[in-house]
């Protein structure tokens, strides 16, 4: 054995699943604080500044491959845990425990992850890939105007709703995520546990509240200036 | 509290053996008393199948006093049945009441195969073990409790781990069939000591390598095994394992 077999083994898949976790759990701590600069009531001064600054510093975009990296990681080796698990018992129980020894959200990572992604993909042909075709190709490497567009994109109810449920999926997700990457790197002992399900608890409301008001905040100042 | 008798209808799954597919039989018992243990009932209706010139309902059993782990059972969705920390031939009637129907199925995990009916082959536990989960040196006789002066929180938790009675419910209760609370409990308690120290490294290594071997799922930290141990192992044993893993393959552990 040696570290390089080491994350074929299923400690070491968890590992690969809890490390590029906790990694996306800071994204989202710098995503949602950048994002959350639309609430200044400036006409987007603040946010289109921090924006640009995002968009066009070149250790953010250096950064930004880590993450789509760490992010297909998460996800390729999650769905693989999933189906390998759900592999494990060819015949199933009549009746299941159900809620009385688990919680469903815990038991529904792979469900609650796949929503995920498939919010990830309409949230990404909304605002990452016009503004990085743009960049590459209109603008001469500035961002766009990403204020307007978040007025335009959050004009329609349907995105708005559509939005609210991928915060809804990332909150419960979040829920058993934060808690499970600490456990998995052995840091939930019985002095941090109480304290680590507490903060994760809080980060799975916390965040994709801040997040879920957003589209919900542009969707209104939208229609306010038509 | 005052002790009734009760009828009961039981679905219990029945299977040959590992080579052909099961199905589930509904059984009628007429005059369960409350004080009967989950087991004894079962031995009621055997006696009864067998006055019937019918095959009983084959079942793992032991000491019968909540301690060898032999008992298994997944009682309406529970490893074990509804009790907290209990095994199932300490589960007592008084939990039902007259009319009640109760599923009985084995523990269902492809690293379990069905030996026949209700029994299920636990010997991919039995294999972990011998993959590490022992001292390879003669110890000798216990020594005199002081002479080997160990913490006491260390010696608690041990202890603890210690209590793991292997029956196999972890696996049973887990979405994923994973038997990283066995596992942990085993590597937590020998590490903690010792006697267990030197070979520790190389022990979560063979211990991991071999339960992986076995076809078990990986642990998604969902915490139903936690919830359905009979003895009360806490996931704290997993975070220990999940350390001591990573500890022993980063620092170049002996080979597994």
């Amino acid at each position: 054995m040696n570290w390089k077999n080491y994350f074929t083994t299923s400690i070491g898949k968890k590992i690969l699943v809890g490390a590029t976790g906790l990694f996306l759990i800071l994204f989202l701590v710098v995503h949602c604080y950048v994002n959350a600069m639309i609430f200044w009531c400036d006409g987007g001064k603040h946010f289109t500044e921090a924006a640009a600054f995002m968009g066009g510093n070149v250790a953010v975009r250096i950064l930004e491959i880590g993450l789509f990296l760490g992010l297909g990681l998460h996800i390729i080796q999650g769905l693989m845990l999933w189906s390998q698990n759900a592999a494990r018992r060819s015949v199933r129980y009549e009746v299941s425990a159900g809620n009385k020894t688990s919680k469903w959200y815990s038991r529904s990572m792979g469900l609650l992850g796949t929503l995920i992604l498939l919010f990830l993909i309409l949230h990404l042909f909304h605002f990452w890939a016009p503004n990085r075709y743009g960049q590459a190709f209109d603008a001469g490497w500035k961002e766009e105007d990403l204020y307007e567009k978040m007025m335009v994109v959050f004009t329609p109810m349907w995105v708005v709703i559509v939005y609210l449920l991928g915060c809804f999926s990332l909150a419960w997700h979040l829920m058993h995520g934060f808690y499970s990457g600490f456990q998995t790197f052995g840091l939930a002992t019985n002095r941090y546990k109480g304290i680590i399900r507490s903060v994760g608890v809080a980060f799975a409301i916390l965040i994709p509240l801040i997040f879920a008001s957003m589209p919900v905040y542009m969707h209104f100042m939208a229609n306010s200036h038509p | 509290m005052q002790h009734y008798n009760m009828n009961l209808t039981l679905k219990v799954w029945r299977q040959r053996n590992n080579k052909v597919k099961g199905h589930f039989e509904t059984f009628q018992v007429k005059n369960i008393s409350s004080e009967m243990s989950f087991l004894e009932m079962f031995d009621v209706l055997n006696e009864q199948l067998v006055a019937e010139g019918k095959d009983p309902i084959a079942f793992d059993h032991d000491c019968r006093e909540g301690i060898c782990g032999m008992c298994s059972m997944h009682i309406n969705g529970r490893s074990h049945g509804p009790w907290d920390q209990t095994t199932t031939c300490q589960l007592h009637m008084r939990e039902y009441k007259d009319g009640d129907t109760i599923v009985v199925e084995p523990w269902r995990a492809n690293a379990f195969p069905v030996i026949r009916d209700l029994v299920v082959d636990r010997s991919s536990f039995d294999r972990i073990i011998a993959a590490g989960g022992y001292v390879s040196v003669n110890t000798g006789n216990a020594v005199d409790a002081n002479a080997l002066p160990i913490e006491k929180q260390k010696a608690d938790e041990s202890f603890a781990a210690a209590s793991c009675i292997g029956c196999g419910a972890c696996v049973a209760a887990c979405p994923n069939a994973s038997a990283m609370l066995f596992v942990s409990a085993k590597i937590a308690h020998l590490a903690l000591l010792p006697q267990g120290d030197p070979e520790r490294k190389v022990r979560a290594v063979n211990m991991v390598q071999q339960m992986d071997t076995e076809g078990f799922g990986s642990c998604t930290n969902i915490g139903a095994c936690e919830a359905e141990c009979p003895k009360g192992i806490s996931l704290e044993n997993i975070a220990r394992l999940n350390r001591e893993y990573v500890g022993a393959v980063f620092s170049g552990s002996p080979r597994g």
